[in-house]
């Protein structure tokens, strides 16, 4: 509690006031506090079913809280949806692939580019003489790789062309935060770091003012977190900076002793 | 080709002109040919066949809108003829019951009605996507059909209400006969009319607006992750393919002189979709192709035999598994390995 006031001051983008949500008898998320600032890149812990998942549709606009407040740079955005939140300055990208199979590279950027600087409903403008557009998305994709695959159709890249091309389009909303939900999965270790390089490098880049990363990689909490937020059977466990976090033992257990079990089990 | 020239010099867009041009150079070829063919198209063919081409007028104009809801947003409506008919009765009323002549006012008249019409559909379908949004459009337009049927005092029941002859740019042309007027001026009005609605419908489908419904259409949650109001767009789409669908009603009415309930039964929606498919609703001009092929074929097969129905149902049958990509989808495989072979 005391923490979360602390940090509530004129720099909070985005914060939570006894957030509950329950399906009926089962309780999601149980009064869960908590509030991020500026710089901030704020990983959600927590072994499956922990709430994590509701939490960030919480946080998102996507689910209205059972009680309590979510706000987003001061204005309530309980339940307000995907649209209004990009508006706002909040981007998303799933743990799942999602892109437009039979949009190009261009394309795709070119959507997310249109509707955040409300060139939408311009319905005889051109998009292929559009200098401003060509040069916005042409950014974007230097910043992800893609910038040699411009016209190549999304559903024939790779795979991590793929998940890049996702985030680069989220990127493009030019959000104050974004919200990544499992930014690496289905990426081999190695590539892991490289992803997690690119991204912060296109935060930087973009003006994105805080992070919200959902993660089941330690390694990679470990190192990229500013703070860490780790929940348990919708509560919140803790919510510390890292290195109090990976200091205290039963925490971690609680976390990542579970998780290490179904790691286990999904490499059989 | 000077004037552009000086366009590409002069602009910033130096870059992408040239390119453009480059990539749109046959497509303007075969565009300019076409429509120099059917402007001579009266001149050097029968009268029969003339007043073929003006229903593939009326509906390639229906089926550029039709198409703008299904090729490019991915919603198929079963119901489109209902607006097709709109556009046909709104024709029929105004020239027979409220004496209005101006064909100008007919189309837009009926367009707008249609939009009107289409609005509250449209916020009820597009709720919903694949099979449910296609039974509830084709939901309407049993509706709407049987309101034409059984109303009979306000619409003329299975008779319908005739269709007067217009005046085309407030000129009546009554030194000519049904026949000379509509394979004359008419004609010509509609081909106008079909480059006119054409052309903006190419811009829609290449503005910011077509982008995000190709969005919708390959991926809706995603789009709207990305900022756009998946809903509302779809909604706008429904509303301008309605208007288009009005207009090919229009034509379609005084070209037969009748506007009837068929117009407004699901077999006529289902042959919207016929020749889109027929011609392709992967590409723009698809559903212009499929709208000429249709009506052609059409007229041969039913004059060869009284099955038509069955070779033209074998037909799409045939397209659908061999050409999923319809006419158009054949044209541009032949092209690109015409290409191939000359580089």
């Amino acid at each position: 509690m005391v923490a979360s006031e602390a940090q509530s001051g004129m720099n909070t983008l985005i914060e939570t006031v006894e957030v509950s949500k329950a399906y009926g008898s089962f309780v999601a998320l149980d009064r869960v506090s908590l509030a991020i600032a500026q710089g901030e890149l704020v990983s959600i812990v927590g072994p499956n079913g922990a709430g994590k998942t509701t939490l960030v549709n919480v946080l998102t606009g996507l689910l209205k809280p059972s009680a309590g407040v979510v706000r987003f740079k001061g204005s309530d955005i309980a339940g307000i949806g995907p649209v209004a939140l990009a508006k706002q300055g909040m981007a998303r990208a799933f743990q799942l692939v999602h892109i437009f199979p039979a949009m190009t590279v261009a394309q795709t950027i070119s959507v997310a580019v249109i509707s955040q600087t409300s060139k939408s409903w311009r319905l005889f403008a051109s998009v292929a003489t559009d200098e401003i557009l060509r040069s916005r998305v042409r950014d974007v994709a230097a910043i992800f790789g893609l910038a040699g695959k411009l016209d190549a159709e999304a559903r024939l890249l790779s795979q991590g062309e793929k998940k890049l091309l996702d985030i680069a389009s989220a990127f493009a909303l030019t959000p104050e935060v974004i919200l990544l939900d499992e930014p690496t999965s289905g990426v081999s270790s190695g590539d892991k770091h490289g992803i997690m390089r690119t991204l912060l490098e296109a935060a930087k880049h973009a003006g994105v003012q805080a992070i919200i990363l959902v993660e089941h990689d330690m390694n990679l909490v470990a190192e990229y977190s500013t703070r860490i937020v780790a929940l348990k059977e919708g509560r919140v466990l803790a919510d510390l900076p890292p290195a109090a976090f990976f200091s205290d033992q039963d925490i971690v257990e609680a976390v990542v002793g579970k998780l290490g079990g179904k790691l286990s089990r999904q490499a059989h | 080709m000077s004037a552009d020239g000086h366009i590409i010099e002069s602009g910033a867009q130096a870059e992408v002109r040239p390119t453009l041009l480059r990539r749109h150079g046959a497509l303007l070829v075969i565009l300019a040919t076409a429509i120099v063919v059917l402007a001579a198209f009266p001149n050097i063919a029968q009268p029969y066949y003339v007043t073929l081409v003006l229903p593939a007028f009326a509906y390639g104009i229906a089926l550029l809108g039709f198409n703008l809801l299904f090729g490019y947003t991915g919603l198929l409506s079963f119901g489109h003829a209902l607006f097709v008919a709109i556009g046909a009765y709104g024709a029929a009323v105004l020239t027979s019951k409220l004496g209005v002549k101006s064909f100008e006012v007919i189309l837009l008249a009926s367009g707008l009605a249609a939009v009107a019409v289409a609005i509250p559909v449209a916020l009820l379908a597009v709720r919903y996507v694949r099979i449910f949004f296609g039974i509830l459009t084709l939901a309407f337009g049993m509706l709407f059909h049987s309101f034409l049927f059984k109303f009979y005092d306000l619409t003329g029941g299975d008779t319908g209400i005739r269709v007067l002859r217009p005046s085309l740019l407030g000129y009546e042309w009554n030194e000519l006969d049904k026949t000379a007027f509509l394979i004359g001026p008419y004609y010509y009005y509609c081909l106008v009319l079909l480059i006119v609605l054409g052309f903006i419908m190419w811009r829609i489908v290449h503005s910011p607006f077509g982008l995000h419904l190709v969005a919708i259409r390959e991926n809706p949650r995603k789009a709207e992750y990305l900022g756009v109001q998946v809903r509302l767009f779809r909604l706008a789409a429904f509303a301008i393919s309605a208007f288009y669908c009005a207009i090919g009603g229009v034509i379609l009415a005084i070209n037969t002189g009748q506007a009837d309930p068929e117009l407004a039964y699901w077999t006529h929606s289902g042959e919207l979709v016929f020749m889109t498919v027929l011609g392709g609703f992967a590409n723009f001009f698809g559903p212009l192709v499929g709208a000429f092929t249709f009506i052609f074929l059409k007229s041969e097969l039913m004059s060869v035999t009284q099955y038509w129905r069955f070779f033209l149902g074998a037909t799409l049958a045939l397209i659908v598994i061999l050409f999923p990509r319809g006419v158009m989808g054949v044209g541009q495989d032949l092209w690109s390995r015409v290409k191939r072979k000359a580089a």
